[in-house]
């Protein structure tokens, strides 16, 4: 037993020397900021609008809590991340800070004390943050209400809960560095890239993680499984790919959470609300005019091959499924799954119900949900939850009744998947 | 765009235009489909079950649960789940509609608790125990037990379930009601025994006929209550 705690530790330690060597101290470009003089609305307004988009505000605000003063529960396999608070409080907020230390942060994930910040906090793509927008943030973060409130400390399991070992991390993963605008491409689109890729992070859920949730770059085409929902793939037009829809069409949906032919629900409904229906439409614009333009990798990995079950399986599932649909949803969603627009979606050529994992649409039939009531749609429609309702087996039937239905074509799904999404936070 | 609007308003406000069944598509009805499944059509849910009803309660009471859930002080996540991102005056209407649904009440299940726990259940719920500062539940939850305007519930009509979930949820802390929440106060007065002898009593009475909240309080509430205090209609 002690020789494997030996063996681990001198792997540890060969493996932090070698990140020293791979990976030497971030530079400190960090440009001094004229002393003195108070800041401007149209700064703070900025900086307002970017803890926005950056979704500041969701992440450091408890259920509840005062705004930014943290305490928000991040489960994740690695353990429980618990958000810190960044209010200008000095003892337990951010008030101490100098505005040099919050640029490392942000820029270089390393905290004011030194110590190497875990990518919870999504600093690898906040490193594309001009030093611009990181000011108009530190100086609209000033004028927040300072809350005292002492963090918890976040409960990771080992080895996870040693921080040296995130240099590693950074070694394997880390790029450090501003956004480098690509001058073949517009104005628009540069500045949806540099919102989508670094201020918005989309990709901290949208791009597949490694073991070590590291971004799998080499994963073109596929989305990433997140907070129990599947974050679809944004290069990928039969997922969340939006090459094929019109740029209005993309920011209806960014902006009020719903769309003709789409909705938000579960993490990105969170998005949706906290943070991108509060950006300007410019803003909105520039990321539409960036997804749109994404290169279709569909190609770069096929579809995962599911077996199909045997005919003779496939008849009694699709006459109970079918059954369960004429009861509980037909009325809202139509016996052909036309819709009821704009109460219900139409399910028939609908990629979110026919997209290879089914995680999303299980659990809208457990825990059903409403779209963000966002400024553009406040008062929106709902699904109603069937995880009372209905057994493990009869939900597994009407997702399969309504995956291969008018057209469709979905997989087939087990029982125990959907008794799978019955444990676990919902969020 | 305007004129279509009205028109359709129109044709969807005559009376058998629309389907029977169904309510107008763009109607709070419609948007209140999701509650049904759990607290069953138009609100109505019975004793049998867990689910409370929510038909023909105050509606500043049902408004305060759902921003209860969204903010933390009511825990039961599925609830959570489907309110968590939506604003007052949503979840304003929202309480609106089920609060202006009148509806007759099913008769109360069987009880099973003994004739003596009935009986203590009963002298605490309609006297308290004013040795140790419990008020009598009638102080504030009405005269008939069937609630307050604008924001005290009514306890009859419930099931046992669902009332000894409350009451140990206060005891426990994953059920809070604004500041200063009284209920807190005098449910940590109670014991396991009082608490199975109220909720029994309670979940055993007949809802008289034609019962609703009543206009506002005949005497001074015993306590403070956020949930009183707070809620604008």
């Amino acid at each position: 037993m002690k020789r494997r705690y030996l063996i681990v530790a001198v792997v540890a330690v060969a493996l932090v020397g070698l990140a020293l060597w791979l990976f030497p101290s971030p530079p400190d470009d960090y440009v001094e900021q004229p002393a003195g003089g108070t800041a401007s609305a149209e700064l703070l307004e900025r900086g307002r609008v970017l803890a926005r988009l950056a979704n500041c505000h969701a992440c450091h605000t408890a259920r509840g809590g005062e705004p930014f003063a943290g305490g928000r529960a991040i489960p994740t396999e690695f353990g429980t991340f618990y958000s810190p608070n960044i209010t200008p409080d000095a003892g337990t907020g951010i008030g101490g800070w100098t505005e040099r230390e919050f640029w490392r942060a942000l820029h270089v994930g390393i905290s004011r004390d030194g110590s190497l910040l875990y990518p919870a906090f999504p600093y690898p793509s906040f490193t594309k943050i001009t030093q611009d927008d990181a000011h108009a943030l530190w100086e609209y973060l000033k004028t927040v209400k300072p809350v005292s409130r002492r963090p918890e400390p976040h409960t990771l399991r080992f080895p996870y809960n040693y921080r040296p070992l995130l240099r590693v991390w950074r070694a394997l993963y880390f790029q450090p560095g501003g956004y480098k605008p690509d001058a073949a491409q517009s104005a628009s689109w540069n500045r949806g890239a540099y919102l989508a890729e670094g201020v918005a992070h989309c990709n901290l859920c949208h791009v597949p993680r490694t073991g070590l949730g590291g971004p799998d770059s080499s994963a073109r085409g596929r989305g990433a499984n997140v907070l129990g929902w599947y974050a679809p793939a944004l290069d990928r037009p039969t997922e969340a790919g939006l090459q094929n829809w019109s740029t209005d069409e993309i920011i209806g949906l960014l902006h009020s959470g719903r769309g003709t032919s789409a909705a938000t629900l579960g993490p990105m409904a969170e998005v949706v609300y906290e943070s991108v229906q509060h950006a300007p439409r410019a803003d909105v614009e520039a990321i539409a005019t960036y997804l749109k333009a994404l290169p279709d990798a569909s190609s770069a990995s096929p579809p995962r091959e599911r077996k199909s079950p045997a005919a003779e399986v496939v008849a009694p599932i699709l006459d109970r499924g079918g059954t369960v649909y004429k009861d509980r949803c037909a009325t809202c969603h139509g016996d052909a799954g036309e819709g009821r627009p704009p109460a219900a979606l139409a399910l028939a050529k609908n990629r979110a119900v026919t997209m290879d994992s089914a995680i999303n649409m299980i659990r809208v039939v457990l825990y059903g949900g409403y779209t963000p009531g966002t400024a553009g749609n406040p008062q929106p429609f709902g699904m109603p939850p069937f995880a009372q309702d209905l057994s493990d087996q009869q939900i597994a039937d009407v997702i399969n009744f309504v995956r291969t239905s008018w057209g469709n074509e979905g997989s087939f799904i087990r029982s125990d998947e959907v008794l799978r999404a019955r444990t676990g936070p919902l969020w | 765009m305007h004129l279509r609007a009205v028109a359709l308003l129109l044709c969807l406000s005559i009376p058998g235009f629309t389907q029977a069944q169904e309510p107008p598509l763009d109607s709070i009805a419609q948007r209140a489909k999701p509650c049904t499944v759990c607290h069953g059509e138009q609100g109505r849910a019975t004793p049998e079950g867990y689910f409370p009803r929510i038909a023909g309660k105050p509606a500043g009471y049902l408004f305060n649960q759902l921003t209860g859930f969204r903010d933390g002080r009511r825990f039961f996540p599925e609830m959570t789940f489907l309110v968590e991102r939506q604003q007052d005056d949503y979840l304003r209407a929202l309480a609106q509609y089920f609060a202006d649904i009148t509806l007759p009440y099913p008769k109360p299940i069987q009880t099973q608790a003994s004739e003596s726990a009935l009986q203590q259940g009963r002298d605490l719920v309609l006297n308290g125990d004013p040795k140790r500062s419990i008020p009598s539940c009638q102080a504030c939850h009405g005269e008939q037990l069937m609630g307050v305007l604008p924001a005290t519930p009514a306890l009859l009509g419930l099931s046992p379930d669902y009332l000894i979930a409350q009451l140990g949820g206060w005891q426990n802390g994953t059920r809070h009601a604004l500041a200063p929440d009284c209920m807190a106060t005098i449910v940590h007065e109670l014991t396991a025994a009082d608490i199975h002898a109220v909720t029994a009593w309670l979940a055993s009475q007949e809802v008289p006929e034609n019962a609703h909240p009543q206009e506002g309080f005949k005497t001074e509430p015993p306590a403070r209550c956020g949930s009183i205090e707070v809620t604008r209609p």
